[in-house]
């Protein structure tokens, strides 16, 4: 009946056979996405999420959902902008204002780093890489301390106050075992949501930013692609990365995020070099020649 | 804490779904309180244990917290010491690091995680359905286990939607297990202040009792003039363009063929009715031209009218692949929305002035000569001489030459061919002429219309063209609409540009157009810029009417409507001179040329499908038992009349009318009037409730005790828990699976009117009187399948098709159809879709590879015939050849002499290009169309570019106001449509034009979060807490005027009534400068009501009963209002009442 089989069914949905040993991820092209939160949808569909409801208008645009957490995976931003050069206006009346805007719109979602911070604090081994390179929190493991969330850049990960457990995107880890791409990126009608092998999508996504320059979007650039922005701060590149018309904190991400275990030898030194400060005070202010 | 009995169908990570005895799906999370972890639950999963969940609600989200399961022997799941242990032993990683395995990847892993497969590799069966939202048909698999939904998603092999599905279409996985469905039939006695549960049958038992009552008690079998008309005004239904092409068939057979009911109706009429003269009138059908997927064809694709990527994404999906592909997207609209986002072009417009902005492209193009002259010319009517009485055309008043100002109507003899009759293709042929219209129209068969080529004779339709167009310069297009002249001329260039041989440009169009006074004149305009253009029935040209239900282009071919019989037959009317006799009905409504000169074979045919062996020669086929109808019976009347308590029994069939109907308080009232009340939903939707809520309630202080109506609210099923087929936009037939029973009691409509006419057959068995005949002689034998005693669907589509009458065999299209009783058709369009035994091709799911001709045709059935883009005879020149390679479709083939392609040919398969009428013969039907003459289905063959007959308002598309502006019609004396149906009474009041006290344009819309009505998305949470609330939307300036910041409260007016909604200021909108002064607009979503999680104001309190002359289509997108901060005294009224002692 089909013309696929079923368990490779990402073949025909994403052009690419899901295997264990490769690295998988997101090219997200904002370009493309037309705000309707298919993702949002397909995501908590499948990984059964509850909805909010105490969330309400929230006057943001059409962004209702607000932010990720741990029970929204994926989260659409919207930003109104204005945008041309003001000559957009009815009858030349120079009073009205004047017509065209813009308005970005982008699918956010964890971005599984390749140096994922979240990894690196979880004192228990429930943050861990799978086989296909991604990041995922074993629920089974998880005892809820919650150092994760801190932890991470960008804000993704979330501690569940019902459940007691940290949750965020799973890239559905579930199935990719089973051949299936993503629920998010299978749903996305546009392709704005592409999900492939690292080395693909990176090729894609250099070739599309040419091509949208070419063709006079000059303020397109690739966040979280390797030694690009979005990649910094020891975090080497980010799985799922991003295809941005303006600066990154437009979309409410970091400009420079970086891992905190970066911090920590220096840390380490300040605040050996803090005691040994206050002991050397210590030892002048109380010790044997110090005042008494 | 209460407990949930049932048995686990799938754990995700700490949340499950819990499958209950009455067929519903319950969610749950876990607690961190609950004594086991989530991978405890995964063996009570895989042996299907019966199990209860013990629950409390979960602040901040919609769902079930599990706090414990008991398992079956009553032991609460526990996880034991032994487990912990186990657990550690078996995943601690220092070992496995030890062993050398990468400490943050493979040691990590867990057994959970190593044991983990996709939930959908443990479903017993998979099915493919069809999205029951919008038109655009995208294909879903639905999985199921155990009798239950586990997953639906899209289906990749689909040519529609490749795997991919808009925010509605992912979450009918959450539709289907909606814990809050219906799974009871609720019912409320006469004057009773509460519902009560009652069962199927005792429902069933007591509707059909009510019917009969009221049928016998209003029928008429004549008028006083001794005209037959066997019908009745006391009973009336509503609905289904989301029901099955089989029901709606049923529903207009029972209804109509039966029982004689004339008000029937869905929501096809308030959609896109206008779509159908303005297409077929153009073009032959009054349907899509192209398949969705052909825009990636496109050069050039003009979204107007319509907010593409908010409402169809999946059809916008393939505009973006066009863009993608190096063409121009263009995005007319009032405001700046998702679909502007990614358009090329944005022209703003004022709501209401599309077709000063069309009018001006037409100037346009007859001014700089740039229209597309060798196929306009040879393929339309442009040379086309108007009888001499037209004179100069439109008068300075505003007026079309035939205007009758007692009658307030036209007169359509000046407007015919000069010496011709000609017939419409609309459904209504006949048109009142001062001539005898059998024997003038007979005239067609004598010779083509007169004509000149050369274009320069003043009564040509070019030159009537370009004087009826000579006012509507960009200049004017820029004071009457407010988009600048620059960007007008913007998307004209656009337009030029991606035109002529090599290149195509396509419209799309949906509410934004239909939704007006002039809804039908919209549409024209655009047929008239795409017929000069060259850009119909081309890869990647045409007009794609985009609609909103999943099968209401099938409920407008099957139409549970009122004018139309199957397939756009007409209704017969009693003050007609057919209303006589069948045979007179046959001769005026049988065109002379072409194809619908077989007329005779499809209505015979009908009849015989109908009525059986109780039709035939000697009884006029049946043709006085059809119902006939006494004036317009459509929607708007229909809410005139239950206010006025003409109507006394109403059906809705998943038509929520409260919510989509103009004037809302009015429609209200009615509901309340009513004798009885049946409604089949999924929730208890705002039209079931409207006897103890609502706008009228509150303004009339109602007490619930005062309502006679008899209510009875029933559980429905929904596609995927029933078969049948869905009709798209694009006229694509799709056959969706049953995978599911639906909950408890909920049933099919299919069940419910087959099983209504069966009670009814049994109760009037015995009757003797004449007006008994119809309902004893429908033809009723479809077997049924089950415990549930479901009808087959497939039996009935099989009769859709139609079959031998003698031996039941199947027919292969229409063209085996006969007008002699020997077979029979339910629908003579669709025939072809079942051509064989065992062959239902609304069930082929093979679409072509990348590679292939891209027409798909084998992926279901489109009717004509399978044909994907109409009137495709026009992608080949005159003589037959592709008009470019890059360009081709369909051709003459000399060797074979036949048309092939890639598409089915749109044609005689083997009329040469070369074939012209010999006139000597006086041919008709066929005969009379030349082998150069693509548009099959008109008299001449040709695109109207001007419209001689079947549109009440006039030939030309011309400009005017909405019946509601703010400004005066800067063209013409003639403000608004002189035609336009305005029901002016009570309650039912109109603005003044440029009224100081509503002096802002009041607009509405959709999201693409939500659907129409509302029930299926703000009835499940997913959907629900994305757009969570009712909202408008205005600008800074005005909210700058009115002191008002995001998320103020605002009361929005009309003289019809007033609503209060949270306001959001965006610069999206901006004002207009129109004619010198500054106009704003406020436009809202309809969708929100008070029923559901997400809720607001319903819109269509502020929308008035008026009506476009040719469908009575109201006018939703432009009329005026006054706004101001702040709310209405009267506070919580629409939050639903709780009712003494309502039963849960």
């Amino acid at each position: 009946m089909s013309t696929y089989e079923q368990s490779q069914e990402a073949l025909a949905t994403a052009g690419t056979e899901i295997r264990p040993g490769r690295r998988y991820g997101f090219f997200t092209d904002t370009t493309l996405c037309i705000g309707c939160k298919a993702c949002e949808v397909a995501c908590k569909e499948w990984n059964e999420l509850p909805a909010e409801a105490d969330g309400g208008l929230s006057g943001m645009s059409y962004d209702n959902t607000r932010a990720l957490s741990s029970t929204t995976w994926r989260h659409v931003a919207f930003v109104e902008q204005m945008q041309g050069d003001g000559s957009v206006r009815t009858g030349g009346d120079s009073d009205l204002p004047e017509f065209q805007s813009r308005w970005l719109m982008m699918s956010d979602v964890c971005k599984h780093c390749a140096n994922a911070p979240c990894l690196e604090t979880c004192p228990t081994g429930a943050i861990f890489r799978t086989e296909f390179d991604t990041v995922v929190v074993q629920q089974d493991i998880c005892n809820g301390c919650g150092y994760c969330v801190p932890a991470c850049p960008f804000g993704v990960v979330d501690l569940d106050e019902q459940d007691g457990k940290a949750h965020k995107c799973t890239l559905c880890y579930d199935r990719l075992k089973g051949g299936l791409e993503p629920a998010c990126a299978k749903a996305c009608p546009t392709d704005s949501i592409q999900f492939g092998e690292l080395d693909e999508l990176d090729e894609r996504a250099h070739r599309r930013v040419e091509e949208l320059h070419d063709r006079g979007v000059r303020d397109a650039y690739l966040y979280g692609a390797p030694g690009g922005p979005g990649a910094t701060g020891g975090l080497a590149r980010l799985n799922a990365f991003f295809l941005l018309l303006d600066e990154p904190e437009v979309y409410n991400l970091p400009a420079a995020p970086t891992r905190p275990a970066r911090r920590v030898a220096p840390a380490l030194g300040v605040g050996l070099a803090a005691v040994a400060g206050l002991a050397v005070a210590a030892f002048a202010l109380l010790g044997p020649g110090g005042r008494r | 804490m209460p407990l949930e009995p049932g048995w686990i169908t799938h754990v995700q990570e700490t949340r499950f779904r819990l499958a209950t005895a009455d067929g519903r799906s319950e969610f749950f999370q876990l607690s961190r309180e609950a004594p086991f972890d989530p991978a405890d639950l995964e063996p009570l999963v895989c042996r299907r244990v019966q199990v209860s969940v013990q629950w409390r609600p979960a602040a901040g989200r919609r769902v079930k917290l599990a706090t414990r399961v008991l398992l079956p022997g009553g032991q609460t799941l526990r996880r034991h010491a032994s487990q912990r242990l186990d657990h550690f032993t078996r995943d601690w990683s220092l070992p496995r690091q030890a062993g050398g395995e990468d400490w943050g990847g493979q040691a990590a892993r867990s057994h959970a995680s190593r044991r983990l497969r996709p939930r959908t590799e443990e479903a017993d069966r998979v099915g493919v359905s069809v999205c029951p939202y919008c038109a655009v048909g995208c294909s879903q698999l639905i999985y199921a286990k155990g009798g239950r939904v586990i997953q639906v998603e899209g289906n990749p092999d689909s040519p529609v939607n490749h795997g991919t599905l808009c925010p509605k279409g992912a979450v009918v996985g959450s539709l289907l297990n909606n814990p809050d469905r219906l799974t009871t039939v609720k019912y409320r006695a006469p004057h009773s202040d509460r519902w009560q549960e009652v069962s199927l049958d005792w429902a069933m038992e007591r509707i059909a009792a009510l019917v009969k009552r009221t049928r016998d008690e209003s029928f008429v079998e004549t008028l006083p003039d001794g005209t037959k008309v066997n019908h009745t005004l006391a009973l009336a239904s509503l609905g289904g363009a989301t029901l099955d092409n089989e029901e709606n068939y049923l529903i207009k057979k029972v209804f109509s063929g039966g029982l004689g009911m004339v008000w029937i109706e869905n929501q096809a009429r308030v959609c896109h009715s206008s779509s159908v003269p303005s297409l077929g009138a153009s073009f032959g059908r009054g349907a899509a031209t192209i398949p969705q997927w052909d825009l990636r064809n496109s050069d050039c694709v003009v979204v107007m009218g319509s907010n593409m990527a908010e409402n169809h994404p999946i059809a916008f999906s393939h505009v973006v692949k066009a863009k993608e592909r190096g063409a121009t997207i263009v995005h007319v609209d009032p405001r700046f929305t998702r679909t502007s986002a990614l358009a090329d072009v944005y022209a703003p417009i004022r709501s209401g002035t599309d077709i000063a902005f069309l009018g001006g492209i037409i100037h346009h193009l007859l001014e700089h000569d740039l229209w597309f002259r060798d196929y306009a010319l040879a393929y339309s009517n442009l040379a086309t001489i108007i009888d001499s009485r037209w004179g100069e055309g439109m008068s300075e008043e505003g007026v079309f030459p035939g205007w009758e100002p007692d009658r307030e109507t036209y007169k359509f003899d000046v407007w015919q061919y000069d010496g011709l009759v000609v017939p419409s293709a609309l459904s209504e042929h006949y048109l009142n002429t001062a001539e005898s219209f059998s024997s003038m129209s007979q005239r067609l068969k004598d010779g083509p219309p007169p004509q000149d080529p050369t274009l320069q004779h003043p009564q040509c339709v070019y030159q009537i063209l370009k004087r009826h167009y000579a006012a509507y310069t960009p200049e004017a297009v820029e004071r009457i609409t407010g988009c600048p002249k620059g960007v007008f001329l913007q998307v004209v260039d656009a337009l030029v540009r991606n035109s002529g041989r090599e290149r195509t440009g396509a419209f799309c169009y949906a509410g934004g157009w239909t939704h007006h006074s002039i809804g039908v004149q919209n549409i024209r305009a655009a047929s008239l810029v795409q017929t000069l253009l060259g850009n119909i029935g081309r890869p990647g040209a045409g007009i794609l009417a985009l609609r909103g239900h999943c099968s209401i282009q099938g409920s407008t071919d099957i139409p549970t409507l009122y004018n139309m019989l199957p397939s756009y037959l007409p209704q017969p009317n009693a003050f007609k001179p057919e209303a006589q006799n069948f045979s007179q009905f046959l001769e005026d409504e049988t065109i002379p040329t072409g194809w619908w000169h077989n007329f005779p074979k499809y209505i015979t045919s009908l009849l015989r499908a109908w009525y059986g062996d109780a039709a035939g020669p000697d009884n006029e086929w049946g043709f006085h038992w059809l119902p006939k109808i006494v004036g317009d019976h459509s929607q708007l009347p229909m809410t005139l009349a239950m206010d006025d308590g003409v109507i006394r029994g109403l059906f809705l069939l998943g038509q929520n009318v409260v919510m989509g109907g103009s004037n809302s308080a009015m429609i209200q009232r009615g509901l309340r009037k009513l004798e009885w009340l049946v409604v089949r939903d999924t929730d208890e939707v705002e039209s079931a409730t409207t006897w103890f809520e609502g706008h009228a309630t509150e303004r009339d202080g109602f007490d619930p005790v005062n309502s006679p109506t008899e209510v009875f609210l029933m559980p429905a099923e929904l596609a995927g828990e029933k078969a049948g087929t869905f009709t798209n936009t694009h006229r694509l037939v799709q056959w969706h699976d049953k995978v599911v029973d639906g909950p408890g009691d909920s049933r099919s409509e299919l069940w419910f009117v087959y099983h209504l006419a069966r009670r009814h057959k049994a109760l009037y068995a015995d009757s003797t009187l004449g007006r008994d005949a119809p309902i004893r002689n429908l033809t009723l034998d479809y077997p049924t399948e089950g415990p549930r005693e479901e009808p087959s669907a497939d039996a009935v589509l099989r009769e859709i098709n139609g079959y031998t009458w003698a031996d039941r065999k199947q027919i292969g299209g229409f063209k085996e159809l006969k007008d002699d009783g020997s077979t029979a058709c339910g629908s003579w369009l669709y025939s072809g879709i079942y051509p064989e035994e065992d062959h239902n091709r609304a069930r082929d799911r093979k679409a072509d590879p990348p590679d292939g001709p891209g027409t798909h045709l084998h992926w279901a059935f489109a009717w004509p015939a399978n044909r994907r883009t109409l009137y495709n005879r026009a992608s080949a020149d005159p003589e037959g050849r592709p008009w470019s390679e890059r360009k081709r479709l369909i051709w003459w083939d000399e060797g074979e002499s036949r048309w092939t392609g890639g598409d089915s040919i749109d044609f005689e398969e083997s009329k040469a290009p070369s074939y012209r009428p010999d006139w000597s013969e006086h041919p008709s039907g066929m005969d009379a169309i030349r082998g150069d003459e693509p548009f099959i289905m008109m008299p001449d063959g040709r695109a109207a570019v001007f419209v001689p007959s079947g549109l009440k308002d006039g030939p030309l598309p011309t400009h005017y106001e909405p019946v509601e502006s703010p400004v005066a019609n800067l063209l013409y004396r003639q403000q608004s449509s002189p035609t336009a149906k305005l029901w002016a009474r009570d309650g039912n009041r109109l603005h003044p034009v440029a009224d100081p006290d509503h002096p802002h344009v009041l607009t509405t819309y959709r999201l693409t979060e939500h659907h129409c009505g509302g029930t299926p998305t703000r009835g499940v949470p997913h959907t629900a807490e994305l757009q969570p609330e009712g909202f408008a939307e205005l600008s800074p300036e005005l909210a700058g005027e009115l002191g008002v910041e995001t998320l103020d409260w605002i009361v929005i007016s009309t003289v019809r009534g007033e609503i209060e909604t949270r306001a959001l200021v965006t610069g999206r909108l901006r004002p207009f400068a129109i004619d010198g002064r500054r106009i704003h607009q406020i436009g809202m979503p309809w969708h929100f009501g008070w029923r559901g999680y997400a809720t607001g104001d319903i819109a269509n309190v502020l929308t008035a009963v008026v009506g476009d002359a040719n469908t009575s289509m109201h006018e939703g997108k432009a009329l005026t209002c006054a706004v101001r901060k702040g709310r209405i005294e009267r506070s919580r009224r629409l939050r639903a009442v709780q009712l003494a002692g309502a039963a849960e």
